[in-house]
């Protein structure tokens, strides 16, 4: 919302309270109403541009384009002047600047020949002025200015626009008198412009159905519209605005348009009520009805779109066809142009969720249907019309019918709201008295009456009412609301901050996260966070749960696994000529539950990483991440987070939700209590788009409600006598696997062994046929004594022994 | 002891200090084999001290002898050290160097997520006033997300043009929001919670929107909180978490769970509050929508909003970690670049 500050200035006394200071006006706002978003001067630098009368007009000798003017600055001085316009009225006002002046851009403007012709001086265009967007041509000026006026002082000008960003509930700070409201002083009035016209109708009311001043008005679809009033004003002249209207138009930024359009648009921005013309001869059998379109009906707007509507929208309509979109914007069909003689002016009460229907379903939104989807207030609408109809007969002249149309019940008078002095203190800490909640409310119109039943507690409570654009406004919280910001959020005192107990507990994954992190920082990983969205399929890697309405294709399925992602992410490396990268995330994965209309989510860790094992060093080269590697970080994590092992596992899961596509075979996996938590291992190579260079990938993913709480590790005293290594070589069957060998050590051996570690793996042509090596170190220790050789060689006899029978192993040296 | 005795000794711990000092402080060679003459030659003090012995009275005698032999050998000891250290020191001048400007041998540097540590940072300093730290679920009922936070389900809010939708009552969460009514459901106030978590709205992925983003959510319900300890408190976490020099503001906002509602802004970190593009020339930054909790949220959830009162705020982590580390694009946050990350980390 755009504000002129020279408007509200006008309403309102700003010299009083703001030193007439714009920037001062931008933080009281902000501090208390809604935030002043931009402070921006407009028509600064228009000094020395005069309107000017053009006397005679000419085509330009050399150009087919240009035009030749002759134009008075009303110093009896005629000039010359070159125009590339298209249409220059003979007769008409201009902006002119003459040489020696400049534009508001700086351009210094000089006598010079254009084409052989010398010009002095030029006419000049919103744009050139900087007071417009449009491509509007040379900016015609009305005829209530002489020749030789400053332009400037005529469109009011400098002004500051001040943008204000209303809040959804705010929406009577949509116009200047709203925000005038909040500046004004206790008890100050505000000053609304005085139009030099008058006029007040005798209404002619109905429940749905009115007529007078030669129109019938009928509400067909009462439920979305409540109310509708109509004047008709007869015999205006169309055309320009008189320079104040353009000036004020133009200083919120809105485009004028004409005389009649621009007055229905000042009090818009005045009142905040919408209010439409229509050109009353266009309106067959000169009525109105308010209805629901008809499916496949047509109707083409002001800005030229054609528009196939349903039922949901609501059009404005004669006898016959549809002429607007009902609280959205007016048609092509029933506009005010230059030929029109006879106006109606609408001021309606549309329904909110109707316009709202309305305009999603033409895909428009406007400044009326912005208002009218917030709520507006039905108790203006006489005014708001009072105000155009006066304005019309003061800029467009003619007759108004002395007769308006008022169909639709009468509003109920908004509601009496009780406040507790009591309640202010408890929500906001205050101790207000009632006269100074009373200062803090009267100027915005929110006044106490008089308590019709005084008695018991009733020091406590007042009883306000509401006006009626304060829509808002039907609770008692919403007036304490009101107390607050009119006394300033940043007027309250400072206190202390205050801890107190909470009886929720620590969600136990935010501390788990933490400890995943924690492990993974120090494996040298960098924590990745990307959206939750994937394809529904990529290379292989799936997704489950849908998006019904996604952005993008990209965007259409919500990931079920975190190791997906995570290559997406590597991928995007690769494109930047990453080779070593290792990325870890955590984040949620999604499934469907039992039916599908229920889901599940589960929080997850995921790791990615593929490259060297360290940055590369000069000393030598340095070897590439293998299985070994992720293996050792998914053990890091399961030892020492989740309390369980790391263990083969070339089928993934049968658990879709678990399962990646990206898994090679030969993976590995974490159990707990039975179930599989993660996987991990090497990545397929069809998984994952890399380029030539790339090394193998390597990824894990583990459930984090695998992680248990924290466990603190209980001393145990270490052996002050020496410990004892024994090496074990023994030759296996080929299909028998390392982790089987470990386990039967660890499960046959005494106390005594502190230690297992393998430390060799061979296969050769002279172990045999489908026999492999593997080299064992073994750590011997007692708590209490040395331990004698004797006793060490009974314990590698146990293990040989307990070998040989399991594993049909061989003892190639001890 | 007598006297002649216990002097003497005296003078063995004196000449035993100043010996090692001289032996120590030599520097080179030279000046080492001075401090060896002085103290330990034919003709030294220690010599000399121990010519004294025979004065000393018989059977102190035995105890004086051994001190000045410890002497000696702690004198000796130092002067052995010192002459290897000096020769070792001179050889190395002499011989070829280690070049140790050679670069090291590095691991891989790990390192959080910049939007890791700005949650971090936030709810260590709220776990001070006593909030703890809950999460949930992403996917919701329209319920939770809009009707129990007072959001109608035509209200623009709920609009599916922002919302990604599910099911027909089914959504991707659009705010940490309600996190709010799930607590309140399950716990009896006194309730403070933060809610780390993502969000999801259907706005294109550009520089300043991403279709999901992290919020981090408080709530604080109890019998006797108001306006006032909702704003210092947070004015707390302001200079906390932003420095004690940073000023914080509070204006009128509207959100349909909170009443009064506040927007808070803090004073640019970038310029300082003189405006500069980071702060759109305001010289502020909005870091915070919040407010007190609307009677209407406490309704839903079945608490007595006569009885109780609370504030709620939410805040965007991504975007303060982009004033703080003067990120231009969104999109950098979530693309996973190396060296985006190594740079962050
Ligand atoms: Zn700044």
């Amino acid at each position: 919302m755009n504000l002129s500050f020279n408007w509200l200035a006008e309403l309102v006394d700003l010299e009083a309270s703001f030193q007439g200071d714009a920037k001062t006006v931008a933080e009281h706002l902000t501090l208390i109403a809604a935030a002043v978003e931009k402070i921006e001067p407009v028509g600064e630098g228009l000094d020395g541009i005069v309107a000017a009368r053009v006397l005679e007009v000419g085509p330009h000798p050399n150009a087919d384009r240009l035009s030749l003017c002759k134009v008075d600055r009303g110093d009896g001085a005629p000039l010359d002047v070159v125009c590339g316009a298209p249409v220059i009225v003979k007769g008409a006002l201009y902006p002119h600047v003459a040489p020696g002046g400049t534009l508001p851009s700086g351009f210094a403007i000089e006598s010079r020949k254009i084409r052989g012709e010398l010009s002095h001086g030029m006419l000049c265009s919103d744009i050139e002025l900087e007071l417009g967007r449009d491509k509007g041509g040379i900016m015609r000026l009305a005829d209530d200015i002489v020749p030789g006026t400053s332009v400037g002082e005529a469109l009011g000008l400098p002004d500051t626009r001040l943008a204000l960003d209303l809040n959804p509930n705010r929406v009577d700070l949509g116009c200047h008198v709203g925000v005038a409201r909040e500046l004004a002083a206790p008890a100050e009035a505000l000053r609304e412009r005085d139009f030099g016209t008058s006029w007040d109708p005798a209404w002619r009311d109905g429940d749905d159905e009115a007529s007078g001043a030669g129109l019938r008005v009928r509400i067909e679809a009462p439920d979305r519209c409540s109310r509708y009033l109509a004047a008709v004003v007869r015999g205006v002249r169309v055309g320009p605005s008189p320079t104040w209207l353009v000036g004020r138009l133009m200083a919120v930024g809105a485009r004028p348009i004409n005389n009649v359009v621009d007055a229905t648009n000042y009090v818009l921005l005045e009142q905040n009520q919408p209010l439409h013309a229509f050109d009353l001869k266009t309106l067959n059998g000169s009525e109105i009805r308010v209805r629901a379109a008809t499916d496949g009906e047509q109707v083409t707007t002001l800005d030229g779109q054609t528009h196939k509507l349903t039922s949901a929208a609501s059009v404005i309509a004669d006898r016959d066809r549809a002429g607007a979109l009902a609280g959205v914007m007016g048609g092509l069909d029933t506009e005010v142009t230059t030929e029109t003689v006879d106006v109606v002016i609408e001021c309606a009460a549309f329904d909110p969720a109707a316009v709202r229907r309305t305009a999603r379903e033409t895909g428009l939104s406007t400044d009326a249907s912005y208002r009218f989807e917030r709520g507006i207030d039905v108790h203006a609408g006489e005014h708001a019309l009072k105000r155009c109809v006066e304005l019309i007969l003061a800029t467009a002249g003619g007759e108004a019918e002395a007769e308006a149309i008022r169909v639709g019940p009468a509003p109920t008078r908004p509601p009496v709201q009780k406040l507790r002095l009591s309640r202010v203190k408890q929500v906001l800490g205050l101790d207000l008295g009632r006269a100074d909640v009373a200062t803090h409310l009267e100027p915005i119109g929110l006044r106490e009456v008089e308590s019709e039943t005084s008695g018991g507690g009733a020091e406590d409570v007042l009883q306000i009412q509401v006006p009626g654009w304060r829509t808002d406004i039907t609770r008692e919280i919403d007036l304490v609301e009101e107390v607050a910001r009119r006394v300033g959020y940043e007027r309250f005192p400072d206190a202390d901050r205050r801890f107190r107990t909470s009886s929720v507990p620590e969600d136990e994954s935010v501390g788990a996260a933490a400890r995943v992190r924690r492990e993974l920082v120090a494996e040298g990983l960098l924590e990745a966070r990307s959206l939750s969205f994937m394809p529904g399929d990529h290379l292989g890697n799936r997704a489950i749960v849908a998006v019904p309405n996604p952005l993008s294709n990209e965007e259409s399925y919500l990931r079920a696994a975190m190791v997906p992602v995570l290559l997406r992410r590597l991928e995007h490396n690769f494109s930047r000529r990453h080779r070593n990268v290792r990325l870890f995330e955590i984040g949620t994965v999604f499934d469907y539950g039992e039916t599908p209309d229920q889901f599940r989510e589960q929080r997850r860790v995921g790791v990615v990483m593929t490259g060297g094992r360290r940055p590369g060093h000069w000393s030598g080269p340095v070897p590439d991440l293998e299985l070994w590697d992720i293996k050792g970080i998914a053990e890091r994590l399961a030892h020492r987070l989740c309390g369980s092992l790391v263990t083969a596992g070339s089928e993934a899961s049968d658990d879709p939700f678990l399962a990646g596509g990206w898994l090679a075979p030969d993976g590995f996996r974490v159990e707990k209590d039975g179930a599989i938590v993660g996987i991990g291992g090497l990545v397929r190579a069809s998984a994952v788009d890399g380029p030539p260079w790339a090394a193998p990938v390597l990824a894990f993913e583990l459930r984090l409600d695998a992680v248990e709480p924290v466990r603190h590790a209980t001393y145990r005293v270490t052996s002050q006598f020496p410990s004892v290594r024994r090496d074990l070589s023994v030759t296996i069957p080929a299909d028998v696997r390392a982790g089987d060998v470990e386990a039967a050590v660890r499960s046959v051996a005494t106390d005594l062994l502190v230690n297992v570690r393998l430390f060799d793996v061979y296969a050769g042509e002279e172990l045999g046929e489908g026999r492999r090596a593997l080299g064992w170190a073994f750590r011997f220790r007692a708590p209490d004594r040395t331990l004698t050789d004797e006793e060490v060689e009974s314990e590698m006899r146990l293990l040989s022994d307990a070998l040989e029978e399991q594993f049909d192993a061989k003892v190639r040296s001890a | 002891m007598t006297e002649v005795g216990a002097s003497l000794l005296d003078r063995l711990a004196a000449l035993e200090e100043q010996g090692l000092v001289a032996i120590r402080a030599a520097g080179d060679s030279d000046a080492l084999e001075t401090a060896r003459v002085d103290y330990l030659g034919r003709n030294g003090r220690l010599a000399d001290a121990m010519g004294a012995i025979g004065t000393v009275e018989a059977k102190a005698r035995r105890e004086v002898g051994q001190r000045a032999n410890a002497v000696k050998t702690a004198l000796l000891a130092a002067l052995e050290d010192e002459t290897r250290r000096l020769s070792d020191a001179e050889a190395a001048g002499k011989g070829p160097r280690l070049d140790t400007t050679l670069p090291a041998r590095r691991s891989w540097v790990g390192g959080l997520h910049p939007v890791t540590r700005v949650i971090d940072e936030i709810a260590e300093i709220f776990q001070d006033l006593g909030f703890t730290r809950v999460e949930g679920p992403e996917i919701e009922t329209t319920w939770y997300n809009f009707t129990a936070l007072n959001i109608p389900l035509d209200h623009p809010a709920a609009d599916m043009m922002d919302t990604f939708y599910l099911h027909d009552d089914v959504v991707l969460r659009t705010h940490t929001s309600p996190m709010q009514a799930r607590v309140m459901e399950a716990h009896e106030p006194p309730v403070r919670v933060l809610v780390p978590g993502l969000a999801y709205r259907r706005d294109s992925f550009d520089p300043s929107h991403a279709p999901a983003f992290e919020q981090i959510e408080g709530l604080a319900v109890d019998e006797g909180i108001d306006f006032i300890e909702f704003r210092s408190s947070i004015q707390h976490f302001v200079k906390q978490f932003f420095g004690k020099d940073t000023r914080s503001r509070f204006r009128p906002s509207y959100y349909p769970f909170t009443e009064p509602s506040a927007e808070v802004d803090v004073s640019c970190t970038v310029c300082s509050g003189s405006g500069c593009p980071t702060c759109k020339r305001t010289g502020w930054i909005t870091i915070m929508g919040s407010g007190m909790v609307d009677p209407a949220v406490f309704e839903a959830v079945g608490i007595d909003p006569e009885r109780y009162t609370g504030y709620a705020f939410g805040m965007g982590p991504a975007r303060i970690a982009m004033v703080r580390h003067g990120i231009p694009d969104m999109r950098l946050l979530y693309e996973g670049e190396l060296d985006f990350l190594e740079q962050m980390a």
